[in-house]
């Protein structure tokens, strides 16, 4: 069934990464094949960060690749030398795991073109490129993916996140949500459903120039919004779109650098409960996920079918 | 009520929140043999006194710790029983087969009060999915809002929610009655079999999508009807019953009943219309 939750605190900053520990902790029982993470930090908004991988988690069962470890440093070469030829400029590099690295870049082109060549590499994904958006995203649930990547000290705007049970593709980092809004910088998407037009529109969108990296049905909403977006569509725009467009039945968020959303389908078949004051938004597939930061008594409500909300920092 | 012995053959089923009203003879009833009365019994029940009462925190518990020592609780004859702390916890409150007087102090989760009958239980709180499913009898009161699939295959009773439900309330409802005091979502009444609800705020679209019975009354506007429902004509018995039954409920005070909708099946079904009125109750 998959587990999503997210908030957004207006007008100030929290430690959203040990806020979102505890919302997705709360929905562990939903999957925890993989649990991922999209933080909007504070930054100077001057480099980017890039969060990319040059593997599988195959210590942990990947289903996806029985590959040796022992490639990741040849393919962190690759992506090294290529940077260099794009004219980006590492300001700050960290190797969290084997297969999981942090980039500080200096760069100011086309990002469709540089996630091209990066991405060129096998094995490699670019799993964010933003000014504040950090995708971190791994198997295991969401304490352990938390005490992996040391989130919890992490503070912020806003964060969505996703606990996942693997349904339709498979238990790896590349098939986990969140996924990002390719090739947009601070665009990040976590859904909740199963979409049955997935093949129809990828085709469309790949025809267009759009790239995917899994065989998840779910990576397809983030690419859907990214080619409304390119085409001049505001976000929420692209969301309303995105209610006829797509078929099945979901729940997704959807986060930029200043701002968070969420649509349900127009059949109401994924749960929400949304909590809403004037300097907090918390919103779960169930509340017990926003009782994990607010245990007080609260007003909550589901938004009805259709229904497609955008909150600002 | 119309007279069903001279009005046309639509309006007397729509009258009646049925298709068909005219008996043939082939009315089956069916009697209580005290003979069999010990099949009529639940196990783990217990007589209870309302007057004793007691309160519970069930923050550190888990569903079914919390579920366990309201059963203990009953069998000490306690009536009533207030739960403090639910935080939104899953699957509180069910599978309680007892009169009892029970009162969470807070929100409940997924399926809180399901399988239920008899208790009546007030929640100062919101609840999340399938509140109450299943209920065969009582009442279910909720302060705030409510999820999906509220009241989802009731078979009697009374569920009241004083504020706006999601999707597919009284989805497969087999009777009893379900009161909305706000809006609610898409799919309400969703092949629904028996029973009433009320809905004084609107209502989303596909109203009574593939119901083959029971009746729908909407205070608000209708998103759409779904496939076989159909409008009816409001009653004065309809006005009466609505008025006796929001008064009770204590909800909707000054409402003016007479400019609600009322909705019913409109599709003939070839199998369930061939029953009389008695044995669709027991087809059921």
């Amino acid at each position: 069934m998959c587990g999503i939750a997210g908030l957004i605190h207006r007008g100030n900053t929290s430690n959203v990464g040990f806020e979102l520990q505890g919302m997705l902790q709360a929905l562990k029982h939903r999957g925890e094949d993989s649990t991922g993470y999209a933080l909007y930090g504070k930054t100077d908004g001057q480099n980017f960060i890039m969060r990319f991988k040059v593997g599988e988690n195959v210590a942990e069962g990947s289903s996806s690749v029985k590959e040796d470890v022992s490639v990741y440093d040849e393919r962190k070469k690759i992506v090294d030398s290529y940077l260099s030829e794009l004219g980006a400029k590492v300001i700050k590099e960290d190797r969290i795991l084997p297969y999981s690295l942090r980039y500080e870049i200096q760069y100011d082109k086309d990002l469709m073109e540089f996630s091209q060549k990066i991405e060129s590499v096998e094995g490699v994904e670019i799993l964010s490129m933003g000014k504040s958006l950090e995708v971190i995203k791994d198997l295991g649930n969401a304490e352990v993916v938390c005490n992996r990547y040391n989130l919890d000290k992490v503070v912020g705007t806003h964060a969505i996140g996703h606990a996942r049970m693997a349904t339709e593709s498979g238990v790896d980092i590349k098939s986990a949500h969140p996924f990002w809004g390719y090739p947009f910088s601070d665009v990040s998407v976590v859904h909740n459903g199963q979409l049955t037009n997935y093949w129809n529109n990828r085709r469309v969108l790949e025809n267009k120039g759009m790239r995917f990296m899994s065989e998840c049905d779910s990576e397809l909403i983030a690419v859907y919004l990214a080619e409304k977006m390119r085409n001049g569509a505001t976000l929420e725009e692209g969301m309303k779109e995105s209610l006829v467009g797509l078929d099945g039945v979901f729940t997704y968020f959807v986060a930029t650098k200043d701002s968070l959303g969420m649509a349900k389908d127009t059949m109401a078949a994924k749960p929400l409960v949304l909590y809403e004051s004037d300097d907090l938004v918390a919103m779960g597939s169930e509340e017990i996920a926003i009782r994990s930061i607010l245990p007080q008594e609260i007003e909550t409500y589901d938004p009805f079918d259709g229904e497609v909300k955008v909150w600002q920092i | 009520m119309a007279n069903l012995k001279t009005s046309e053959k639509k309006s007397k089923a729509q009258s009646m929140g049925l298709h068909t009203e005219v008996l043939t003879g082939k009315t089956q009833q069916k009697f209580f043999n005290p003979d069999e009365a010990e099949n009529f019994y639940y196990f783990g029940t217990y007589d209870v006194d309302f007057n004793k009462r007691t309160e519970i925190d069930v923050k550190n518990m888990d569903c079914r710790e919390a579920n366990k020592k309201i059963d203990e609780l009953m069998k000490d004859g306690y009536g009533t029983i207030v739960i403090k702390n639910p935080q939104g916890k899953h699957s509180l409150g069910v599978g309680i087969l007892n009169k009892l007087n029970l009162i969470f102090e807070g929100s409940l989760g997924y399926f809180g009060c399901g399988s239920m009958d008899g208790p009546i239980v007030r929640i100062n709180g919101r609840v999340g999915w399938s509140c109450a499913e299943n209920m065969m009898a009582g009442k279910v009161v909720i302060e705030k809002n409510a999820g999906s699939c509220f009241g989802a295959a009731i078979r009697g009773g009374d569920l009241i929610c004083k504020g706006s439900v999601g999707a597919r309330t009284g989805i497969d409802q087999k009777g009893g009655t379900i009161i909305i005091g706000g809006d609610a979502g898409a799919f309400t009444g969703f092949m629904m079999q028996r029973g009433r609800i009320i809905i004084l705020g609107d209502v989303g679209i596909n109203l009574g999508d593939s119901m083959y019975d029971g009746t729908i009354f909407v205070g608000g506007k209708i998103g759409s009807f779904g496939s076989d429902a159909v409008e009816a004509e409001l009653t004065n018995s309809d006005q009466d019953w609505l008025k006796r039954k929001l008064k009770v409920a204590e909800i909707g005070e000054n409402f003016d009943v007479s400019k609600m909708t009322k909705v019913v099946a409109g599709k003939k079904l070839w199998n369930y219309d061939a029953l009389e009125p008695t044995e669709k109750k027991g087809a059921i």
